[in-house]
């Protein structure tokens, strides 16, 4: 019952999956976005590897706010949690969310991480881990999950076999919800694991009534009318049960054990001609089916009790063909399974491709016959490994192009090498001569800079003198000096006229200083200009020279590390998929070998039929022609004792 | 004497060999206990790869897409817009860098509000000419052709634009950029 409360569950994962990961606001991280791409197609290896790029960056940035991706940093925590819990790997997905229950956040985040938990233990099946992490929750739920959460509670109630909780959770829920038909039938399984048939009956007969256009929900409605029919058919109430079988679809995928158990009403109540009309429709679908094999030999066991022997007998004899047939196939099958032909064909691509895929393997040459093992590939444990193995599958693909890619950067980087070593020294030399011109420039502009703010401390209008004005200023000071030395020489009147000219120069550079000074401090602004552009060219080539440097250098290391890794990696990979691929082969083998020994069982008990049915269609034909041999006698006497 | 002898033996060879075949039958069944614990070394193994799917990560984006050069297309579509989109092609100076068909998966996931990375790739900074032609079926029916253009200015860190499409019944303009 478990089990089947388990499935129940499972049938609302894709939804739950999408919901966690979807933004609750506008995307505002273009990465962000970038990991819902990968998720929105279930490729959670991708999700999930740039998911973690993405925290890891974030969580080593020193200031993570100022970061686009902090806006759905909250959501990541979580995402991540629920993608790998997707890509079945819980123990990580536990870890994650339980950092979030140990963080300091709000009341409603740190319940639907233990939500979340709780979820994870159920699916693994560890419901006192399930119930400790249910029980965590204290307060206010986020009212997207509140009905989940009511839901997974009554689940781990059931499962741990606290049933009456359960009950009063489920009938809490009501039908009309989003778990309509679940909540029934988990409901009806709590009522019967708590001797409260009858409420179980009522509850079953509902859910048998519902009407749906979801497929889920009708094979459901299916179930429950099918569990009620078996309960009638063992408490020994055939007509209730004819009922309910009757209300099952023809075409549903209980539709074959319906006409089966139909059949079994009929024979319950001795209408072994009505038994044959459900089991006679049987008898003509898919061979490899249970219920059909059963049907084989029901109908022929039918026939027998209305005395129709004759008929028994060759029906029984078309029942081991059909079964030495599929024998046949089922030995050939097994031995395909050995060869490693149903692993190749579960990973084959064109599978993949295919919605039915696991009814098509068949197709594929040398695969074993799938339609034994159906039920076998429905099943948890099965589908989990299947699961594995494929992933493990594109994992090993994953890391053979990674190793090639490997060799590839290692081309990529001798070919920068080779191109520019030889190239790098003359642009060096190049560089330095530039290098120290720039850095002469530079330093007379800050002697510049310098003397212009001492202007503005101590004014010395003659340092702003122009080069005329210096060189006037330098003939006077010649014409001063030598008339120092003869002064007899020159006249009163040149004596006039040079300190005119001197008083002239003097007017005029201290009178144009306010402005000259204006001037040069614009030109020194200009000057910073060019140097900024100088200054950008510089570290553009700094970068340029600096990422032709570090595109072949300082990878030689961490592309060896990688390939050890890689290669320890793949060899670890490669020893878990063969186990993996073991186990499923043997799951497969099992299942096949156990079909065969029913099948062979069928075999045996059919042989047995025939010759009984041989037997009594022969003595009915003699005791028929004796019965005619007599009554011609009879009629030859009469003949003549008349006159 | 030795013929009870014999049948002694033959009875006792007998349960010796049921016992093997009962051991061997049962080596064959599979554990819960060796399902839980595969299951666990699938998951090392997968916690194994993810980790060095991040390292091979940070070494090509270093190698192949230095910041200085990278630059990154992304395509994205208004949620709710339910246009089906075929094909995008990208040219970058004249130049064809991206072309993808849509699967259906694909389709649906940009419907949601994914976010695809078109192209990765290096270009020089500077302006660039950036050219998006899309095809699709509109949902009335029909082909449904748009193309839309953008200078793109690449500086010294990495350059992302988003492509933002819309569909024939969108409110929305046919093609938008947005710099990230």
């Amino acid at each position: 019952m478990r089990l089947r409360l388990f499935i129940a569950a499972l049938w609302l994962l894709p939804l739950a999956a999408y919901a966690s990961v979807r933004p609750h606001q506008e995307l505002r991280d273009i990465f962000y976005g970038e990991i819902l791409y990968h998720a929105y197609q279930d490729d959670f290896f991708q999700a999930i590897s740039h998911l973690d790029i993405e925290l890891g960056q974030h969580r080593g940035l020193d200031e993570p706010e100022l970061d686009s991706f902090h806006w759905h940093r909250g959501q990541a925590e979580f995402a991540v949690g629920d993608l790998e819990l997707y890509y079945r790997m819980h123990l990580r997905a536990g870890r994650a969310i339980e950092t979030v229950l140990a963080s300091n956040v709000p009341e409603t985040e740190r319940n639907e991480a233990a939500f979340r938990l709780a979820r994870l233990y159920y699916r693994k099946q560890d419901y006192v881990n399930a119930l400790h992490a249910i029980e965590l929750i204290d307060g206010k739920i986020p009212k997207k999950i509140e009905s989940d959460e009511q839901f997974l509670r009554a689940q781990i109630y059931v499962a741990v076999g606290k049933f009456d909780e359960a009950i009063t959770l489920l009938k809490d829920l009501g039908y009309d919800g989003a778990y309509g038909g679940y909540v029934e039938y988990n409901l009806a399984m709590a009522y019967l694991q708590t001797a409260q048939a009858e409420k179980a009956v009522v509850t079953l007969d509902d859910l048998g009534k519902v009407t749906s256009d979801d497929e889920a929900v009708l094979a459901l409605k299916d179930k429950g009318n099918l569990k009620l029919a078996n309960y009638y058919l063992d408490s020994g109430d055939a007509e209730k049960a004819g009922y309910y079988f009757s209300r099952i679809r023809l075409d549903g995928p209980f539709s074959n054990k319906a006409l089966l158990g139909a059949g079994w009403v009929e024979v319950a109540q001795k209408k072994y001609d009505r038994a044959l009309v459900p089991w006679s429709l049987l008898h003509e679908r898919e061979q490899t089916n249970y219920s059909v094999q059963e049907a084989m030999m029901a109908v022929p066991y039918a026939y027998s009790k209305l005395n129709v022997h004759g008929k028994a007998a060759i029906m029984y004899g078309k029942a081991m063909d059909v079964f030495a047939r599929e024998v046949d196939r089922l030995d050939a099958s097994i031995k395909s399974i050995r060869e490693g032909k149903f692993l190749a064909a579960l990973v084959s691509k064109q599978g993949e491709k295919d919605k039915n895929w696991v009814v098509n393997l068949r197709e594929l040459p040398d695969s074993p016959e799938t339609r034994y093992i159906l039920d076998l590939m429905a099943a948890h444990d099965f589908q989990e490994s299947l699961k594995n193995y494929k992933d493990l599958a594109d994992l090993r693909q994953h890391l053979t192009i990674w190793l090639q890619n490997l060799s590839v950067y290692e081309d990529i980087i001798e070919l920068r090498r080779q191109y520019y070593e030889p190239l790098l020294p003359g642009i060096e030399k190049q560089f330095k001569k530039l290098d120290s011109r720039m850095r002469l420039r530079i330093e007379q502009r800050d002697r510049l800079n310098e003397r212009i703010r001492s202007l503005l401390i101590l004014r010395r209008p003659e340092y702003l003198a122009t080069a005329n004005e210096r060189a006037l200023l330098d003939r006077l000071e010649k014409i001063r000096v030598d008339i120092e030395a003869n002064p007899d020489a020159v006249t009163e009147e040149t004596l006039y006229r040079l300190r005119r000219l001197r008083g002239l120069l003097d007017w005029r550079i201290k009178s144009e200083f306010d402005q000259r000074l204006t001037e040069a401090y614009k030109n020194l602004q200009d000057l910073d200009g060019v140097i900024d552009d100088l200054n950008k060219q510089y570290r553009a080539f700094v970068r340029t020279r600096q990422a032709a440097t570090q595109s072949y250098e300082g990878y030689t290391i961490p592309i060896q590390k990688l390939r050890t890794q890689l290669t320890e990696t793949e060899a670890k990979l490669k020893r878990i998929m063969a186990r993996q691929g073991r186990v499923l082969e043997k799951m497969a083998i099992n299942e096949l070998d156990r079909r065969r020994k029913r099948l062979e069982e069928y075999q045996i008990k059919a042989r047995f039929a025939l010759a009984e049915s041989y037997d009594r269609a022969s003595k009915q034909q003699q005791k028929r022609a004796v019965e005619q041999a007599a009554s011609a006698a009879e009629a030859n006497v009469d003949e003549k004792v008349q006159p | 004497m030795n013929t009870h002898a014999q049948t002694t033996g033959l009875r006792l060879c007998g349960v010796i060999f049921a016992v093997l075949l009962s051991f061997l039958v049962n080596a064959e069944e599979v554990s819960r206990q060796e399902i839980k614990s595969l299951d666990e070394q699938v998951q090392d193994v997968k916690k194994d790869v993810l980790n060095l799917s991040a390292e091979l990560a940070r070494l090509e984006e270093k190698l192949l897409f230095p910041s200085n050069t990278q630059v990154s297309l992304f395509l994205s579509m208004h949620e709710g817009d339910d246009f089906r989109l075929d094909s995008v092609q990208v040219k970058l100076d004249d130049k064809v860098v991206a072309q993808h068909l849509y699967s259906f998966r694909e389709l649906e996931a940009l419907h949601l509000g994914g976010v695809q990375r078109l192209y990765l790739g290096n270009i020089r900074t500077g302006e660039h000419e950036l050219v998006v032609s899309y095809a699709g079926k509109a949902p009335a029916g029909g082909e449904y052709k748009r193309s839309g253009s953008y200078r793109l200015t690449k500086e010294i860190g990495p350059k992302f634009v988003e492509i933002r499409i819309a569909g024939p019944e969108s409110t929305e303009q046919d093609i938008q950029f947005r710099d990230w």
